[in-house]
C-alpha cells in the first residue's frame, strides 16, 4: 500500500533536526532505520504529517566503550554492525547473543537498537537486553540532555518517554560490576517473527559471587518484563541448582503471557522456566570449566 | 505536491530524478526506472522478494523511501548480470535448478550476493543464515542453497585463476 502523503525533512546536522521538530511539534517523527515505521506507515497505522530522516547526521553511527566503562550505542548504528561487533562479542554477552536474532539480514542492514527501543513494541528484543543490563537512554533537545531509564522509557505499547522535541541520541550500558556473562534465548516460529518467548540474562560477578543478575522477558506481557524478584534472588549468591531454580521460577512467576497463534499460555509461561535454567546454567558450567 | 531531486547511482549509471517523499525504493526501481526484476512480493518487510544491494548491503526496497537513497548506489537484479553474460550466482540458479516460478529470485540473488562478498566460501549453514529473510515458496530451498554453494565455488576458482 502507499503511503499517505508526508512532508520530508532531511536535517544534516542534530541542531537542524532539534529546530524542525521544534517547528512541528507532535505532527512530525524521527526516521533511522525505519524497519519499524515504515512497515506501519505502509499500512496506515501511522500517518505522520512530516517525517525526519536522520540518517544524513554525521557522528551517530558507533558502538564505543567510554572512558567511564560505559558503553554508548549510537542512534545510527545498525543491528548488523552489532551482530558483527568484535567488542560486543568480547564483552557484552547478552547484546552479541541478541543482534543476530533481530529479525532477519536485510531488517538488520538498516534497523538500529536505538530506533527499535523508541518503537516500544512489547515483543521488541533489544529492551529486555536493555532492561537486563540496567540500561538507559539518552534524549536531547536544542536545551540538553538527560537520561531515561529502560525501565522508565516505554510508557505503553509503542509509546515512549521521549518528549516531541526530544531525540533519542543513543543508548548506555553502565560500567560492569564484574566480569559479565550471559545470553539471550528467543524461540521464534521461523527467523523474522516475533519472540514466541525471549529471555534475556545478564550477570555481573566476581569469581563465583554474582554481584548483580539482570532478567527479563520479551513476548509474555503487555511490555518487556524485567524480573526484579528472579534478579534479587541471585544477587550475592553464587550459582548452583537452588538458585538457578529459585530464579527460573520467579522469572516464570513474573511472565503474563497470553494464549495466541505462538503458543498457550501456559506453555510459554514453561518455556520462560526452560530459557532462565538453561540460561544459567550455562553461566555455571561456563564458570566451573 | 511535494518533490525532492534525488541522486542515485543505480547498477553504475547515475539517476537524477524528482520523487515524492512517499515514493517506495521498491516503487522508484519498477515504475520510475522500468527495472521490473525487482518484485514486491508481501509488501509488509516479510518475505525478501524486494530486496536490493544499498552500498552493496542487502535491504528491502519496500522498506525504505527513494529519497532515502539519495547520494547512494543501489544495486539491482539488472546490475547483476546480463542474459548475454550471467553473474556466477545467476549461473549457479540456472545449474542447480534454484527456481521455479521465479519470484523471490531476483531477491534470492542479491541476497546471496551480499553474503557471498562477505563470507566467499561459506558452509551450508552461512548460506541459509543468509537467506534467512529470504521465502520462496515453491523450491523448498534445497536448490537455492545448492545454486548458492555452487556459484561459491565457482567464483573462488575464477578468483584463483585470477591470481595465479
Amino acid at each position: 500500500m502507499y503511503p499517505s502523503r508526508f512532508h520530508y525533512e532531511a536535517p544534516r546536522s542534530l541542531a537542524e533536526a532539534f529546530s524542525v521538530l521544534q517547528a512541528y511539534g507532535d505532527e512530525a517523527k524521527v526516521l533511522a532505520g525505519g524497519q519499524s515505521l515504515i512497515p506501519l506507515i505502509k499500512l496506515r497505522f501511522s500517518a505522520p504529517a512530516v517525517i525526519v530522516d536522520i540518517n544524513n547526521i554525521p557522528g551517530l553511527d558507533y558502538h564505543e566503550e567510554d572512558s567511564d566503562g560505559s558503553l554508548n550505542i549510537g542512534a545510527l548504528c545498525r543491528h548488523r554492525t552489532l551482530e558483527r561487533s568484535p567488542l560486543l562479542r568480547s564483552r557484552y554477552p547478552t547484546m552479541a547473543a541478541c543482534a543476530p536474532l533481530i529479525s532477519d539480514p536485510m531488517v538488520r542492514t538498516r534497523g538500529t537498537l536505538v530506533g527499535s527501543l523508541c518503537h516500544a513494541d512489547p515483543q521488541g528484543d533489544w529492551a529486555s537486553v536493555m532492561l537486563a543490563l540496567g540500561g538507559d537512554i539518552i534524549a536531547q533537545s536544542a536545551k540538553g540532555e538527560r537520561a531515561i531509564p529502560a525501565s522508565q522509557f516505554v510508557v505503553g505499547p509503542f509509546q515512549n518517554a521521549l518528549e516531541p522535541n526530544e531525540i533519542a541520541v543513543r543508548a548506555r550500558v553502565p560500567a560492569s560490576k564484574g566480569t559479565r556473562s550471559g545470553t539471550y534465548l528467543k524461540l521464534e516460529r521461523r527467523v523474522g517473527d516475533f519472540a514466541t518467548v525471549g529471555v534475556a540474562v545478564a550477570l555481573e560477578a566476581s569469581g563465583s559471587t554474582i554481584n548483580r543478575a539482570g532478567i527479563a522477558l520479551t513476548g509474555v506481557g503487555p511490555s518487556n518484563i524485567q524480573c526484579t524478584e528472579a534478579e534479587q534472588a541471585l544477587a550475592g549468591k553464587t550459582l548452583n541448582a537452588s538458585t538457578v531454580e529459585q530464579a527460573a521460577r520467579l522469572a516464570a512467576q513474573a511472565a503474563q503471557p497470553k494464549t495466541d497463534v505462538r503458543g498457550s499460555a501456559e506453555y510459554k509461561r514453561h518455556i520462560v522456566h526452560t530459557f532462565v535454567m538453561r540460561a544459567l546454567s550455562n553461566q555455571q558450567q561456563a564458570r566451573a570449566a | 505536491m511535494e518533490e525532492r531531486r534525488i541522486n542515485v547511482l543505480v547498477n553504475g549509471e547515475p539517476k537524477s530524478v524528482d520523487v515524492e517523499p512517499r515514493l517506495l525504493l521498491a516503487h522508484f526501481l519498477r515504475e520510475v526506472l522500468g527495472l521490473t526484476g525487482t518484485h514486491i512480493g508481501c509488501d509488509t518487510t516479510n518475505c525478501g522478494a524486494c530486496t536490493v544491494l544499498l552500498d552493496g548491503l542487502p535491504v528491502k526496497s519496500c522498506t525504505m523511501f527513494a529519497v532515502m537513497v539519495d547520494g547512494h548506489e543501489v544495486m539491482t537484479v539488472e546490475g547483476l548480470g546480463m542474459p548475454s553474460e550471467l553473474h556466477p550466482i545467476q549461473e549457479g540458479f540456472r545449474e542447480e535448478h534454484g527456481l521455479q516460478c521465479g519470484f523471490c529470485t531476483p531477491g534470492m540473488m542479491l541476497a546471496a550476493k551480499a553474503l557471498l562478498d562477505e563470507n566467499p566460501n561459506p558452509t551450508e549453514e552461512d548460506v541459509r543464515w543468509g537467506l534467512s529473510g529470504n521465502l520462496c515458496r515453491c523450491t523448498g530451498y534445497q536448490n537455492i542453497v545448492k545454486a548458492v554453494l555452487w556459484a561459491a565455488e565457482k567464483l573462488q576458482s575464477e578468483a584463483g585463476a585470477i591470481s595465479r
